[in-house]
Parts: structure tokens; C-alpha cells; sequence
């Protein structure tokens, strides 16, 4: 039986950290950039589709300068909703503006091993059995491939890790590792083997795509031609900044909001010249560096600030946004992971960003641990139980009770406690233990949060995958070896 | 006694320009040194370095940020390039520490930390030549045999690029220049383990620490640092 997905929905505080007139200055200023510094666009396909629309090519440089009205154009075809498909469609997740969702962080390159707490480099059995734990969770409502499979051909990892995420879960898969129009091609069609043909794939994508921009002002000609592909099968795509202010964003935010919005907005609109209609999404993980080393920092007052500032830009435009939080800087789950993934998390939620990233990376999404995992799930329970925020009506007044009671009573034992306890939040990695139970043992969150991590591990058995569907994703992969002529790799467990 | 001060003024306006980050006035006095007829090797080594030399230190106890110590290194090198027709035609060379070449490997278009990496070997008196991003193995090749390179530096961000240093290395050995070039490698998915596995000479996890290795690999690990 697939499980239940506990996303957060209709938040009820309100988050507001840009004007209607700020929002406006900045997409006026996006558009001046658009149109008179312009975007790099190293795609051929890309530079025909624009100048084919009336956009100023320079076949030099590779740089697109397009009337602010075109991209406007293009953008309004953008659909404002569409539901991310899953293998089991109890788990579709619409993205309808009223739903927050997260997924596990992506492309980590090593792991904390769960056995050994050792950190090694990661390979494919960590993707399949990251997602076998995701697939389990509530909170996770979507995949990312959240480490990279070292252990299998670069020609067609991001193939690999596909299979192992649609072999251990029934949930949707996102991927940011699809980065070439060969493996877009692939990825489409496997994607098409699980929903059953193309046509129930554009109905029903179980799959969508990240690409990712190079800021300042530049996009990438692989990941271009790659969403092509998608938007061309249906699959969702997203084009994500990582504008990092005063290194390739301007040290003010606003100015950083800027740059990412241009090269973000003009990936979009050329989608939609190319394929109108086509279900896109904006995704950002804007940070400011560390002034000291350059270092992309993932945490910081800038960062929860671009959390909230971002969802006002996408609802401007009308399309979902992928919210980079989670994602700490931190070595360890430890007191920074814990300030920076819950500040985050908290501003992109209640702002209604519709897809939340990062759960379970640590050191700027390179390290995979599943303690911060668990932790993040949790981090993301307390969000979600403060955005149901606090119900006013006859029954929760409780004015029944509180005669019943009277003064100097107890709740304890009142049928109304009996009725709404459950709708207290529990924590289950909080210390709340008596400081002599604490001192005793002297253990603590992660190591709670390890032993859940392999207890679910152990025990947790997904609806499997049609063994017919699993040979033909196999074949589609090793298709793309043989054409690569690379040795194929050994299938996970 | 007059010129003498006129002088020490001269290098004092030199060191400050790199302080400020100022590659205009930089520029600018360095063509001033050429024509009152200072020694172009005195003007980089008593003038110029010596406020490359306090920005890094400012930098490194945390006083100076990043941009400051970027603006400095480009200062620098305005200077130097006006300098340098006249300590050629006098047949004068700068003492480098030894010749980097430089570059993000093929595929990979991370450049940030690269960038950092090469400013500050550059800033720290190696001569260093940048390839830019997406460099085909053969490049750094060809680049090390024409400059006469002592260290060839591979970047790599992605677990998919980072078997290109491996590549470059193999490269290197192919066309005749290892072990006597050496390799340094770093970015995010690289470590010490990997390495050693694929025969780098050096590992860098940040830029100081690739700093430190270049200097060691060509045996000036006790030599001021500038
Ligand atoms: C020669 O000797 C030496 C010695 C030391 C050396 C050295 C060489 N090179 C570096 N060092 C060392 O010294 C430097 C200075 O202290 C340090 O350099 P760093 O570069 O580490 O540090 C810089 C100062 C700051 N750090 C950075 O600039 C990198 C930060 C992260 C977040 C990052 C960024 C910013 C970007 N990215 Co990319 N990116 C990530 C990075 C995650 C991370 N936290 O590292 C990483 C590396 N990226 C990743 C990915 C997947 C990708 N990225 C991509 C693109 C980008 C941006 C363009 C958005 C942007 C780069 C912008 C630019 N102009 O460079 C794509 C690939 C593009 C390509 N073909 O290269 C894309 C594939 C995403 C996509 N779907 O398109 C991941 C790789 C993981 C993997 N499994 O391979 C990643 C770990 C993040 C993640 N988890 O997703 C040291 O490593």
C-alpha cells in the first residue's frame, strides 16, 4: 500500500517581504536586463527558436536580447496549475498554489554511511535505499535523486538513478541530473514505460526536470536542449538560480532577485515559445557568499529572505515555484542545521512556495546524512503544525469544557482534550526526557533519528515495480551504453 | 635627497593603490614610475607587492573581504602589464615563483572557486595562466609545453567531470611531461583519497590550501609569502 503524503496546505500565517510595487519594480528592472544587457543562450536550437520569435541574436556571443513584450507573451502561456504525477496516483501532488511540498535535497557526493556513520563516497545502492526511506515518510511528499551513483557510467548515471528511485518508490520523481538532450531523451521515454505510453505520460508526468542557470545572466546549452525534450513529452521542467549575491549577483538582494529573475523567466519563456503550454516551473537557491572564502554558504537572513521574496515573483508570473531551503551549510546535524533549515523552511512555506528542496544534505548539499533526514521531516512537521495556525470556531473555544471544569479544575480527563489531543503536536527528537534520564545515557537526537533511519530501512517494503516495466527501463538504459559505448552497471537491490 | 623622497612617495601611492583595489591609478603610477625612470623591478618589488602583501595578510586575519583582496590581485596586474615592455626590454625577468596553468576541466563550467584558486596563486607571485571553463585535456597540455609550466591545476564540480583529472593526468604522462610538471586538483567532490588515487601531486580543499601546496611543490615553502 502506497502511503499517505501529509503535505502542508493552506498556510495561515502570512509572510510578506515585497510590495505589489516592489514585485513590479523588480520584474521592470528583470526586463530591462532582458532586453538590453540580454541572456547567454549556448544552444543552437535555443538561438533559432528566439530569432525565429523577433529576438535580438548575437551569434557571437551566443547572447539573447529579447523585447521585454515577448517574454511577457510567452510566459502568460505558462499553465498556473498542473498536478506532478506519481506511480501511484493516490501521491499526485497538484500544484494549485494552496499545497507545500518537499522532496529530499539532489546530487550529493558522499554519504554518511548508516552501518559505519563513515563518510564515503556515494554510489547507486544509496539512491534506491535514500528513496525506499523517502518513499516511507509522509512529509517527503517528491524525490530528488539526492546523491550522485559514482559507481555507474557518467554516460547514463542520471538514468541509473532514475530506475532506483521508480524501483523503490511510488512517489514523483524530480531530477536535476539530466543535463543533456541524450539522456532527456532516455529519461522521457522511461518515464513513459511507468505512466504507460506517451500520451498518459503528458496526462500524468510521473516525471519533471530541473535545470539549473549559470549566473550572472547566462543559461546552459546541454540543460537547454534537455527541457526542450521535456516540454516537448509534457514532463514539467523548471529552470533553478543559484545567484549568490556579491559574487555572481550584486551584493544588494534586490539586485540579486534581478539577475536570477532574468535568467529564470527568459528559460521559461523560450520553453513556451517553443512548446506553448508547456507546464514550467521557476525554481531558486539564491544565497549571499561568504565574504571571507567565496564559499556558497546555504543558510543565512539573505537566504530565508530570498526563500519568501522568490514565491512573489512566480505567483506574479503565475507559474509553481521550487524553493531551494533545507540544504544546511553545516558539517553535522548540529545547532546551525538546525537554525538554518527551520528559518528557511519556515519563510518559503509560508509564503506557499509549492515545492520545498533540500531535505537531508549537509556542507552546502554535498554531504548525504540520513540523521538530518529524519530531522528535517521533523523541522518540517513544526512548520507545518504552525501554519495550520490556530482555529477560532465554537468547538475549539471550548467554552463547553471550560464550564465543565470550572475553576481550579483539570483537562486532563475532559472528553474535549480526549477529542483534540492529537492535534498537539508530538515530538519525536526533541529532548524532553528528565535531566537525569539525559545523563544517564547521554545520547541525543541524531543518534534517535540513525536508529528510526535504519529501523525503516529494515522493515519498510514499497509497492515493487511491475517487473515488465523494471526490463523495460533496463533495456532503454542499456540502449543508451551501447550508443555511448560504456559498460553497463550492476542493478540495485 | 629630494628625488629620494619623491620616490618614497611614489611607491608609497603604489602600495596604497593595490590596498584601495584601484587598477586606474595603479595603472597609472606604474606608467609615472617608467617615466621619472625607476627601476621597474624595484617599482613591483618595493611599490606594488608590498601592498599586495598587507591586503592578503588583512585578508587572511579576516579584516579584508573578498572582494577587496580580487580588486588587489586585478590592480596588481594592471600594474604589472605596464611594467612589463620595459623589464623586457631590459632583459629583466620577475621572479615567479614557478608557472600555473589553470582551468575547470572539460564539461564542467563551475568557475568561482577556480577563479579564487588562481588569484590567489597569482596574488601569492606565481605566474599563472587561466584556460577559462569546459577545457579539453589536450589544452592543458599544449598550454604547460608552451609556457613551460611547473604545476597544471584541474578543477572539477561534478562527480562526472572529476574523472577528467584523472584524464588530464594521464595526458600529461602521454605527451612526455610527468613526472617533472606538476598536478594539483580540487573542487567539491574532490578529495585527498581521490587525490592520491589518480597520482595528483596536490590536493586543495579551499584556495590557501592550494596556495600551500603549489608553493611546496616548487620548494618554496619557507620563502615570505607575498
Ligand atoms: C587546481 O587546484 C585546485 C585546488 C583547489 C580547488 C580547485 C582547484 N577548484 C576548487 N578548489 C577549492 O578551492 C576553492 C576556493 O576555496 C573551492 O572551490 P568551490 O567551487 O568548492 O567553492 C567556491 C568558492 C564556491 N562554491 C561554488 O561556486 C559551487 C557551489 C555550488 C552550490 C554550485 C554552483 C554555485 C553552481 N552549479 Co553546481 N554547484 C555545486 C556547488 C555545491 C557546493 N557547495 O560546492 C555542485 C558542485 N553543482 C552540482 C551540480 C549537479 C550542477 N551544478 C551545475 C551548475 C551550477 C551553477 C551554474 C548554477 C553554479 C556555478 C556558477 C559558476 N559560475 O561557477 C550543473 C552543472 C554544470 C556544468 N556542466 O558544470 C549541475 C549538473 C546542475 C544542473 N542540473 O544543471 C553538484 C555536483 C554534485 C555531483 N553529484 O556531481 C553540487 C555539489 C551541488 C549539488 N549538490 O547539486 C574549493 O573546492
Amino acid at each position: 500500500m502506497a502511503r499517505t503524503i501529509d503535505p502542508i496546505v493552506d498556510p495561515r500565517i502570512e509572510v510578506r517581504v515585497l510590495s505589489d510595487d516592489e514585485v513590479q519594480r523588480i520584474h521592470a528592472a528583470t526586463l530591462e536586463v532582458i532586453e538590453s544587457v540580454g541572456v547567454r543562450f549556448p544552444s543552437p536550437r535555443a538561438l533559432e527558436i528566439w530569432q525565429a520569435h523577433g529576438a535580438t541574436v548575437d551569434r557571437e556571443t551566443l547572447v539573447v536580447r529579447a523585447p521585454g513584450a515577448l517574454v511577457e507573451e510567452a510566459l502568460a502561456r505558462a499553465p498556473h496549475e498542473y498536478a506532478l504525477a506519481a506511480r501511484d496516483p493516490s501521491q499526485d501532488l497538484p500544484l494549485d498554489g494552496r499545497h507545500v511540498y518537499a522532496a529530499t535535497d539532489g546530487c550529493g557526493v558522499e554519504v554518511l554511511d548508516l552501518v559505519t556513520g563513515e563518510r564515503r563516497r556515494s554510489r547507486l545502492q544509496d539512491v534506491a535505499e535514500i528513496a525506499r526511506v523517502g518513499d516511507y515518510l509522509d512529509e517527503i511528499a517528491f524525490h530528488w535523486v539526492a546523491v550522485s551513483a559514482q559507481d555507474t557510467p557518467a554516460e547514463s548515471r542520471g538514468l541509473h538513478e532514475l530506475a532506483a528511485i521508480w524501483a523503490n518508490s511510488t512517489k514523483h520523481a524530480q531530477t536535476e541530473s539530466i543535463v543533456t538532450e541524450r539522456e532527456a531523451r532516455a529519461a522521457v521515454e522511461m518515464a513513459a514505460a511507468i505512466a504507460g505510453g506517451r500520451e498518459a505520460l503528458r496526462r500524468r508526468p510521473v516525471l519533471s526536470l530541473m535545470e539549473c542557470t549559470i549566473s550572472p545572466l547566462a543559461q546552459e546549452g546541454g540543460a537547454l536542449d534537455a527541457a526542450l525534450v521535456a516540454a516537448e513529452a509534457g514532463v514539467p521542467v523548471g529552470f533553478m538560480t543559484m545567484a549568490s549575491a556579491a559574487f555572481t549577483g550584486p551584493a544588494t538582494p534586490a539586485g540579486t532577485l534581478v539577475v536570477g529573475n532574468a535568467e529564470v523567466i527568459s528559460a521559461l519563456a523560450l520553453v513556451e515559445l517553443a512548446q506553448p503550454g508547456a507546464p514550467v516551473y521557476y525554481a531558486a537557491a539564491q544565497t549571499a557568499i561568504d565574504l571571507r572564502s567565496g564559499a556558497y554558504t546555504g543558510g543565512g537572513p539573505e537566504d530565508f529572505l530570498f526563500g519568501a521574496a522568490t514565491n512573489a515573483l512566480a505567483d506574479f508570473y503565475g507559474v509553481p515555484l521550487s524553493m531551494g531551503s533545507f540544504a544546511t551549510g553545516a558539517k553535522e546535524p548540529d545547532w546551525q542545521a538546525g537554525i538554518e533549515n527551520g528559518l528557511s523552511t519556515f519563510m518559503a512555506a509560508a509564503v506557499r512556495s509549492d515545492m520545498l528542496l533540500g531535505v537531508g544534505l549537509l556542507h552546502g548539499s554535498r554531504i548525504w546524512s540520513y540523521e538530518q533526514m529524519l530531522l528535517d521531516c521533523e523541522i518540517y512537521g513544526i512548520v507545518r503544525a504552525m501554519l495550520r495556525g490556530i482555529a477560532v470556531d465554537d468547538e475549539a473555544l471550548a467554552l463547553e469544557a471550560i464550564r465543565r471544569v470550572g475553576p481550579g479544575g483539570e483537562y486532563l480527563t475532559d472528553p474535549h482534550t480526549v477529542r483534540h489531543m492529537r492535534e498537539l503536536w508530538q515530538s519525536r527528537f526533541f529532548d524532553r526526557r528528565p535531566y537525569g534520564a539525559w545523563e544517564e545515557k547521554r545520547d541525543r537526537a541524531r543518534d534517535w533519528a540513525r536508529a528510526r533511519a535504519r529501523e525503516i530501512l529494515a522493515t519498510h517494503e514499497p509497492d515493487p515495480l511491475d517487473p515488465v516495466v523494471a526490463a523495460e527501463l533496463a533495456a532503454i538504459i542499456a540502449a543508451v551504453e551501447r550508443e555511448a559505448g560504456v559498460a553497463g552497471a550492476a542493478a540495485p537491490t | 635627497m629630494t628625488t629620494e623622497m619623491t620616490s618614497e612617495a611614489l611607491f608609497e601611492a603604489m602600495r596604497r593603490s593595490i590596498i584601495d583595489g584601484d587598477d586606474e591609478r595603479a595603472a597609472e603610477l606604474a606608467g609615472e614610475a617608467l617615466r621619472a625612470g625607476v627601476d621597474p623591478l624595484r617599482a613591483i618589488d618595493d611599490g606594488f607587492v608590498i601592498g599586495l602583501r598587507e591586503v592578503g595578510d588583512r585578508f587572511s586575519r579576516g579584516d579584508m573581504f573578498l572582494p577587496e583582496m580580487m580588486l588587489a590581485a586585478k590592480a596588481m596586474k594592471r600594474a604589472v602589464a605596464v611594467l612589463e615592455p620595459e623589464l623586457d626590454r631590459r632583459a629583466m625577468k620577475r621572479q615567479v615563483l614557478g608557472r600555473v596553468v589553470i582551468g575547470s576541466v572539460k564539461g564542467d563550467i563551475h568557475e568561482i572557486g577556480k577563479n579564487l584558486v588562481a588569484t590567489m596563486l597569482a596574488a601569492a607571485g606565481f605566474e599563472v595562466h587561466d584556460l577559462g571553463v569546459d577545457v579539453p585535456f589536450d589544452r592543458f597540455v599544449e598550454k604547460a609545453r608552451e609556457v613551460d609550466a611547473d604545476i597544471v591545476g584541474v578543477s572539477a564540480l561534478l562527480t562526472t567531470t572529476m574523472t577528467g583529472q584523472r584524464t588530464v593526468i594521464e595526458t600529461l604522462a602521454a605527451g612526455g611531461l610527468r613526472p617533472r610538471v606538476k598536478v594539483i586538483v580540487g573542487g567539491a567532490p574532490v578529495t585527498r583519497e581521490w587525490a592520491e588515487e589518480i597520482g595528483a601531486d596536490g590536493y586543495g580543499e579551499d584556495a590557501a590550501q592550494a596556495v600551500t601546496v603549489a608553493r611546496r611543490l616548487v620548494g618554496a615553502a619557507d620563502a615570505a609569502v607575498v
